[in-house]
């Protein structure tokens, strides 16, 4: 079988992608950035360590092991490329990086699945050494054994706040407070999607008693007014208003921050892949059918990079891409048609979840608006929200792109992925027109920066063709 | 100085040494550099936009808060390195200034 297929990403959704394509017989490039496969969520801990899948994963320990299983047996059928960055995308071929290596790939299909990361709104001195996102606290003790600090408080809205906590308490870490910007009437709301899932919403109030057990503080409601701390000693406490307005000052070393995750979109913009505004969540997402193909021939997108819906939608939404390809590029895969439909449900079911989820755990665009001006919205290069504010006010620039030329918001070493959504909600405010107005931020080669010896190699390679 | 980080598991792992500004640390087989620097110091390099000490923040390699030079000169990111036997890391700017002449330069200060 002929085709070139090539699939991005290691996690949930790569990995059952592959597997489909090697039922039936194709031999994909799988190419990942992480030095093991498993993607964010069934991250594997480094050889020589000895932790259990029960306590690395808990609820989710069968899903793991069965997935790194399935990864493992598909090693010799696939070409695997780890600790491999896609920085670029043109018609029909990636750019990869390795180290100082690189080159391009071609491609007949291409399926990307490039996960997520934590979803960030600003708050005074969320710059200050200590202070981090919930995914990373989550990464720094599965991946490393480690908890953020000696006493964490965990702050901000989604699964995440609570799994995170419920881990770091088993752990035998410190967790000080919880901080939840959501309420208890967000989650009544959301009852009916969330019973879509009776299991998981189960799982999530095992966490909350798990930290009821433990005897940690849990404020539902908050408003963030500040993390606390100094230049150079880094975090020293959060403070908060809680849900009646009183003042709540939490001593800490560490924080983690977030309001559940954004899909990592660079990749589908820059194969150009059309893009959709989605009221409910705010956000820019790149538009798929429902089994994931793009505007683009030849281009799908799975699991949380497209749409946040959690690892186990992703593991379908990989399969059911990866099936897609398959039936587009005309190869026979046993089966096909009744999987096909039995994932297409249970996808809808996910779905469905995952709105009861943004209504239970809300993005708090509001608290755009109310960000002090000193407060830095860019983390890169400290641009204040006040900057961002004169360029609008000033500069009449009230469009993501040209808001970011003129205040270098978005411009940093991250490329906007931890403040474009809460710089477009600033402008917004600021400009008081709809979010939608402001646009989103372009794409741009290369995705994460690269070695400065692999771009003078690169332009060595261009100048001699 | 005290460490940031806290190790609650995986705690007997054979251990080696790096070195950071110059002294030298223990650092534990599977450490990544942004583990074996944070378990001993609180953070990891100098903002160049003169708002502080920076300690990483996103973990998995997305936001690029936790780029360190080595003493020869070169940028690696922390959370996705791994700390290996003999690695010198500079986490100020003034000593990273030094060590880099040699090498591939530090960003400028943008402020002070």
């Amino acid at each position: 079988m002929a085709a070139n297929v090539v699939v991005i990403g290691a996690g949930p959704a790569g990995v059952r992608a592959a597997q489909a394509l090697v039922e039936a017989g194709v031999r994909p490039v799988v190419i990942d950035e992480g030095r093991r496969d498993g993607g964010q969520i069934y991250r594997r801990q480094p050889d020589g360590f000895t932790r259990s899948y029960e306590t690395l994963y808990g609820t989710e320990a069968g899903r793991a092991k069965a997935l790194h299983r399935d990864f493992d047996a598909l090693r010799t059928r696939i070409d695997y490329l780890p600790e491999t960055l896609v920085w670029n995308i043109e018609p029909n071929a990636v750019h990869v990086a390795s180290g100082t290596r690189h080159r391009k790939i071609a491609f007949d299909a291409l399926i990307i699945c490039s996960g997520a990361t934590d979803r960030l709104m600003p708050v005074p001195g969320w710059h200050h050494a200590g202070a981090y996102s919930l995914g990373g606290a989550q990464v720094a003790l599965k991946s490393q054994g480690c908890a953020i600090g000696a006493r964490t408080v965990m702050m901000g809205a989604g699964p995440l706040l609570y799994l995170v906590a419920a881990q770091y308490v088993k752990a035998g870490a410190t967790v000080s407070a919880v901080l939840d910007t959501s309420t208890l009437a967000d989650r009544v709301r959301a009852l009916p999607q969330l019973l879509a899932m009776p299991s998981t919403l189960k799982k999530g109030v095992a966490l909350m008693n798990v930290l009821r057990r433990a005897g940690v503080p849990v404020h539902r409601g908050v408003t963030p007014v500040a993390i606390e701390g100094t230049a150079q000693e880094g975090v020293t406490s959060v403070r908060v208003k809680d849900a009646n307005g009183a003042t709540l000052h939490v001593p800490c070393d560490a924080v983690a921050l977030g309001y559940h995750l954004r899909s990592e979109t660079q990749l589908a913009d820059l194969a150009g892949c059309e893009f959709r505004f989605d009221r409910a969540l705010r956000q820019w997402l790149p538009a798929t059918d429902q089994d994931g193909r793009s505007s683009v021939r030849g281009i799908y997108l799975a699991g949380d990079g497209v749409r946040v819906r959690g690892a186990d939608a992703a593991e379908r939404a990989g399969r059911l891409a990866a099936l897609a390809a398959l039936k587009d590029a005309g190869i026979a895969h046993v089966g096909a048609a009744a999987d096909i439909t039995r994932l297409r449900a249970q996808l809808h079911r996910f779905t469905r979840f995952a709105a009861g989820l943004r209504t239970a755990f809300p993005w708090p665009a509001r608290f755009a608006a109310a960000l002090p001006d000193e407060t830095v919205v860019c983390r890169c290069e400290a641009i204040t929200a006040g900057e961002l504010r004169r360029v609008v006010n000033e500069m009449g620039a009230k469009e993501a792109n040209r808001a970011k030329a003129f205040s270098r918001v978005g411009m940093g070493r991250c490329q906007g992925r931890f403040c474009a959504h809460a710089g477009a909600e600033v402008i917004a405010a600021e400009a008081r027109i709809p979010l939608e107005a402001v646009g989103r931020l372009r794409g741009q080669a290369p995705v994460k920066p690269l070695p400065m010896a692999l771009a003078s190699q690169q332009s060595e390679k261009e100048t001699t063709a | 100085m005290s460490g940031r980080f806290v190790r609650v598991a995986e705690k007997g792992r054979r251990t080696f040494e790096i070195v950071i500004d110059g002294r030298r640390t223990l650092a534990a087989a599977g450490d990544t550099l942004m583990v074996a620097l944070l378990t001993a110091h609180d953070s990891l390099r100098d903002s160049e936009f003169g708002d502080g000490r920076r300690a990483g923040f996103c973990v998995m390699g997305a936001c690029q808060d936790c780029w360190v030079w080595t003493a020869g000169g070169e940028r690696v990111r922390a959370c996705t390195t791994p700390a290996v036997e003999g690695m010198s890391i500079v986490t100020r700017i003034g000593n990273a200034e030094e060590a880099a002449q040699a090498g591939e330069g530090i960003w400028p200060r943008m402020s002070s």
